[in-house]
């Protein structure tokens, strides 16, 4: 289907209906319950979830395929989140010329510092990403702020006046009417699920960037990105020039990131230049290996996985842990409460650097690995390398 | 404006019938279903204090957090600044009868990550008011957020002038004071104690709030003869400022104004006293520091350094009102050492907060916006104050600090020089350092 | 020119944290082929060494006041430093006020144990990983090691102030024949400075003059035949992993009277250490000294507001100081491949 083989038309539709039934999937706990500290299915994180998603498979492009490790990637996603503000501000809250600029934007900047960056390779190559993400961060939380309004964030003030936005269109970010943060609750039961718009646009803008990947990893300009990665010098050898194969991947990805950056600025019409500071673009780095560099779906897994912990844990405090916990008898719950409280509220990022230690450690191929491992089990087959081939392809190239 | 934004869980969980059971899907537009944003139906009402708990400001933010949760505390129970607030409406049993609950997030000073989180609080916990944070740059996009979304922002620590300037909101309120107040404040007791001739040197750091600093304070003593030798800017991610302090010594300046906050605050002030600045004479007079806003934690880690420091301050611990002491008392008692000035101002506005929602009797953002407009009252610890309808900017007196000489312990780093009456601070609210800004329309949200 | 001086020797002096820290991430990475990103988070415990001792130094027996009270309603509590309980007053007061060089000693076998844990327990399961697997794990444990420290000791930062002996500055405008006054340097940045030199000098002397230096050199050239010849080049890389982090906290002590510390300030180093290294070539370790001094003394003159506006009114680049290291470190690396010494063929694959 769609120019796919059987197995990776499989996982696209897998995707697909993990991302159309996100609403029910992250909400498991009944609205009241204790445990509803851990629902997931609100709009806001259910957009991050799938905006970092295409971050990261972008990401994973120019990564999982040639080996590049581009510590800069943030700048195109803060690039891209500047633009569509701009579009807004400009003409109109129609998300749609914001989305376009914001991924052409982006390409056009990943373009020029790919030009640049990928006349060096390895560390070096990453050095030089990092400086100019870098670069731009300081410059868009200072000497830019006439464009990107500096340490505040962009945004759109009623004094904009925008082009196209007549008396009758939403006063806020909308698909030709439709606005993006409004949404639609069910009710079943104890639970509650609500269904996005805005959440929506962007899972099939996931999807439709996620099936574009797969197309990719497995075109013959995918392999030669393999081949840049498994040895550069035997491909010169052969009379092929590898830069415009890797320019062509940083290009792509940083147009991924672009597309990332307009949507977040769609969800919620504000740029904050942090999200070009390194520590964003490490983020997107700890994502995909995370998830399993060179997979196609790893990336995706790491982005919820972070975003999950970065959201939920930090909003649990003291008092709800024991509220949890007042069950118990004070000498124990006491002890427990404070070993716990380590690990949440402003301890969240004590959580996550744990579990990256532990994935990094005990599942050396990301989350994606410890899928194979939990699928072998439970298919009882015995350990060895020829499940791998029962994987869609890439899997089976570890995380470099 | 049709803007239906977010989930009405309470809402809906009344609306879930007996029929739930049956498990038949409900489905509801959200705009169908409420008044007004996240209106409370059921016993309780949720309130979402977001303050940094990660990054360099999560002292600050924790010390935020314990003066919420003795707000909720006096709330739901009475005591603390309830029997002293000049308003009487509060009664000791929550608001309007609803006991108050209330989660937290974490903004890690950075506005993208606020805004998430105050998102969730609002997507998910059914929150009907976000206050906190601990910059201006969150406050302000907070601020935004509250607005499109239909509730309240109670300001936390914000100082920039353009928190209730250039982008001021109509659901938006700030407590705390600004720059141009800090300015105001200063110049008189700095004109005082160092005279009329002076030349100063000022060190900004490079974002929104340095420059408003930079500007107010500049405006301030240039109107009472003092010269600006020059201004330089420094990056937000800078702690060793010794590059930007040696030039001072031959510039010709004899005062050295900071216009930092924060870790930038104690690298600067602590390098210019290592470089010897305050031992220096210059132009025949002694050579003098000034840190426009202090923080008294931050203070702490300046250690020696803030010794005969001038500052200011929205309010300190050690004032004597009735108002200050209620509140000090009830939180020594509880956590065992006084508090910021951080704390306090999150901790009055959770309870001016609750105090407009009883006497408008409604949590509708709209009444209560309108309850807290031009809204007069003590008893806070601030003096007579006023919430000013303009521009949601609180009028109140503004302390001038200096740095103690001999502290009798660690949270005795700062002492008041000046209580600056509300006269000489306040402004008209179309005075060109907030110019701009329009309040625009109140939004209830649905 | 005095100003000029001024920014050589504030340069000179920026310059040194940067190279200690470079050159720990240089011995590393040479000698074990591990990217380390905990070596900021390294140098930020050898500062908490420094407020560790000082804390202990300073621990004071609490007396609970039966009348008074403080002004926030607790009953007062009296404190006297134990120190000076029993060394008498003066004596304790003068060795809480050396704390900061006490804290040398202190920290010297903390880090080497650190390091040696850190070696053993984690890193050397990383050697045959790929670099993005030793980033990842490297990162994660920065993190867990910054929020450890910040649970325990706060994010505020907190002072440390170097011996009062130390403080104030020195006129360096009278000696060197300008008015007096205008060249002052701060005592303890000239003994930081003093001090950087020393340990990059011992390290030098220690790998070129002795033995197992030559040995661990021979390691970073060619790690396998020297493990051929029978050497056990493992044993010698885990005590050059102790003894890069031992420089790197070394470093962070003797920092905590310039600023004081806080849970971050790893992070704050980690990547322009990074560009350092980078700069100076992966894997030199004269190079990692090079760049570092160099970057430090550029960088001052950025911050020197005649340049800073020089940049501004002449070539329309505003904010030179927030951007100068990062716009060197490109041109350096676009004119010269690997950096200002880096061998050929070292990370960049």
């Amino acid at each position: 289907m769609l120019g796919l083989d059987k197995k990776d038309t499989t996982l696209l539709i897998v995707v697909a209906v993990l991302a159309l039934f996100a609403p029910f999937l992250l909400n498991p706990f009944p609205t009241e319950s204790a445990l509803a500290q851990f629902n997931a299915g609100y709009p806001d994180l259910m957009q991050r979830f799938v905006i970092f998603g295409i971050f990261a498979i972008g990401f994973n492009i120019l990564f999982g395929l040639t080996g590049y490790l581009s510590f800069g990637h943030a700048a195109f996603l803060g690039v891209g989140s500047y633009a569509a503000v701009w579009m807004f501000k400009l003409l109109g809250y129609n998300v749609v010329p914001g989305i376009i600029l914001s991924v052409i934007v982006a390409g056009v900047f990943a373009l020029l510092i790919g030009f640049i960056s990928l006349r060096r390779s390895g560390i070096y190559f990453s050095i030089l990403t990092l400086a100019f993400a870098q670069m731009s961060f300081a410059m868009a939380y200072s000497v830019l702020t006439p464009i990107t309004n500096g340490e505040t964030g962009l945004q759109v003030y009623s004094s904009d006046n925008p082009l196209f936005q007549t008396a009758t269109d939403p006063n806020v970010p909308h698909l030709f009417g439709l606005v993006m943060r409004e949404s639609y609750t069910m009710k079943v039961g104890a639970w509650s699920f609500s269904f996005n718009n805005g959440y929506y646009l962007c899972a099939i803008l996931m999807l439709v960037a996620f099936y574009i990947s797969i197309r990719i990893f497995r075109s013959p300009f995918g392999l030669m990105l393999r081949a840049v990665k498994s040895n550069q010098q035997r491909m010169n050898y052969t009379g092929l020039s590898a830069r415009p194969y890797t320019l062509a991947a940083f290009v792509i990805s940083g147009m991924y990131a672009g597309l990332a950056g307009g949507l977040l600025a769609s969800m919620d019409p504000l740029a904050g230049a942090e999200r070009m500071q390194w520590t964003a673009s490490g983020e997107v780095v700890l994502m995909t290996i995370l998830g399993g560099a060179g997979t196609l779906i790893g990336p995706v897994l790491g982005a919820g996985f972070i975003k999950y912990f970065e959201n939920i844990f930090s909003k649990i405090n003291e008092s709800t842990l024991h509220g949890w916990f007042s069950w118990l008898p004070d000498p124990i719950e006491d002890p427990l409460v404070w070993l716990l409280e380590h690990f949440i509220g402003g301890g969240w990022a004590l959580t996550l650097g744990t579990l990256f230690m532990l994935v990094v450690i005990f599942l050396p191929g990301g989350l994606v690995e410890g899928g194979q491992r939990i699928g072998r089990l439970i298919s009882g087959k015995s350990r060895g390398t020829e499940d791998e081939t029962g994987k869609p392809a890439a899997t089976s190239h570890p995380a470099e | 404006m049709s803007k239906n934004d977010v989930t009405r869980r309470g809402v809906l969980r009344t609306g879930a019938v007996a029929g739930a059971g049956l498990a038949l899907p409900t489905i509801f537009t959200a705009s169908s279903a409420a008044a007004f944003t996240n209106e409370p139906t059921g016993g309780t009402v949720t309130l979402g204090f977001n303050v940094p708990q990660t990054g360099p400001y999560a002292d600050e933010g924790m010390d935020e957090l314990r003066a919420f949760e003795l707000a909720v505390e006096h709330l739901n129970n009475g005591g603390g600044c309830l029997d002293t607030f000049s308003s009487k409406a509060l009664k000791g049993n929550g608001i309007l009868g609803k006991q108050v609950k209330f989660v937290t997030g974490d903004t890690q000073t950075k506005s993208d990550a606020a805004r998430a989180s105050a998102k969730s609080m609002i997507e998910k916990d059914g929150a009907i008011m976000i206050s906190g944070g601990s910059s201006s740059g969150v406050a302000v996009a907070v601020q935004g957020l509250c607005q499109e979304a239909g509730i309240i922002f109670m300001a936390g620590l914000t100082h920039s002038n353009d928190t209730t300037g250039k982008d001021k909101k109509k659901n938006g309120f700030r407590h705390f004071f600004n720059a141009y107040m800090s300015g105001a404040a200063l110049a008189p007791v700095l004109q005082k104690a160092y005279g009329s001739d002076r030349k100063a040197y000022h060190l900004t750091a490079d974002y929104t709030w340095g420059w408003t600093q930079q500007e107010s304070i500049q405006a301030a003593t240039e109107a009472l003869g003092w010269q600006t030798v020059n201004n330089v800017l420094t990056p937000l991610a800078a702690t060793d400022f010794s590059a930007y302090i040696a030039p001072v010594l031959n510039s010709g300046a004899d005062v050295l104004i900071l216009n930092h906050y924060g870790g930038n605050m104690v690298n600067s002030l602590t390098q210019a006293v290592q470089f010897g600045l305050r031992d220096k004479m210059a132009n025949g007079k002694q050579f003098e520091v000034v840190v426009p806003l202090y923080s008294e934690l931050m203070a702490k880690g300046a250690g020696a350094n803030i010794k005969g420091v001038f500052g200011s301050t929205n309010w300190s611990w050690t004032l004597q009102d009735a108002g200050t002491q209620a509140f000090v008392k009830a939180f020594g008692a509880k956590y065992g050492f006084p508090p910021s000035n951080a704390a306090q101002t999150c901790y009055a506005q959770t309870l001016l907060y609750a105090d407009a929602v009883e006497r408008a009797g409604s949590f509708n953002p709209c009444a209560v916006a309108e309850a807290l407009e031009g809204f007069e009252f003590d008893g806070l610890g601030n003096g007579p104050t006023l919430y000013r309808a303009d521009d949601h900017q609180c009028f109140k007196d503004v302390l001038v600090m200096k740095g103690k000489e001999s502290p009798a312990n660690e949270y005795d780093a700062l002492e008041v020089v000046e209580v600056t009456p509300r006269a000489q601070v306040e402004y008209a609210p179309d005075h060109p350092m907030f110019a701009g800004g329009d309040l625009g329309q109140c939004n209830p949200g649905a | 020119m005095d100003d000029i001086i001024l920014q050589i020797l504030n340069g000179l002096d920026k310059g040194s944290a940067y190279a200690l820290i470079a050159l720990g991430l240089t011995l590393i990475f040479g000698t074990l082929g591990v990217v380390n990103f905990a070596h900021g988070a390294l140098f930020m415990i050898g500062a908490f060494c420094a407020v560790t001792l000082q804390k202990l130094l300073s621990l004071e027996r609490i007396e609970v006041s039966a009348t008074e009270k403080t002004a926030w309603g607790t009953p007062l509590e009296i404190k006297t430093p134990y120190a000076e309980l029993w060394f008498g007053h003066d004596f304790g007061a003068a060795i809480i006020d050396w704390s900061v060089p006490l804290a040398i000693l202190f920290a010297i076998p903390v880090m080497l144990a650190i390091g040696y844990v850190m070696e053993r327990g984690l890193i050397k399961h990383f050697y045959k990983r790929p670099h993005a697997d030793q980033i990842l794990v490297t990162f994660g444990l920065a993190i867990v090691l910054q929020e450890l420290i910040k649970h325990y000791y706060g994010a505020n930062p907190i002072p440390t102030p170097a011996p009062s002996a130390f403080r104030g500055s020195f006129d360096f405008g009278v000696l060197l024949g300008f008015d007096a006054g205008s060249i002052i340097y701060p005592y303890w940045r000239m003994v930081y400075f003093a001090f950087s030199a020393v340990i990059i000098g011992a390290v030098f002397a220690f790998l070129q003059f002795t033995t197992f230096g030559m040995v661990v050199r021979a390691g970073m050239a060619d790690r396998e035949t020297v493990g051929l010849l029978g050497i056990n080049i493992d044993r010698r890389f885990t005590i050059m992993f102790g003894l890069a982090a031992a420089v790197a906290g070394l470093a962070g002590v003797m920092y905590t009277p310039i600023n004081s510390p806080n849970y971050h300030m790893g992070m704050d180093f980690l990547v322009l250490s990074f560009v350092v290294v980078v700069v100076g070539g992966m894997g030199s370790l004269p190079g990692a000294v090079l760049a570092g001094f160099l970057l430090g003394i550029l960088e001052s003159f950025a911050s020197y507001s005649p340049i800073k506006n020089f940049f501004e009114t002449w070539l329309f680049l505003p904010s030179i100081d927030q951007i100068i290291i990062y716009l060197v470190a490109i041109i350096i690396l676009l004119t010269r491949p690997r950096g200002l010494m880096g061998r050929k063929g070292v990370m960049e694959d």
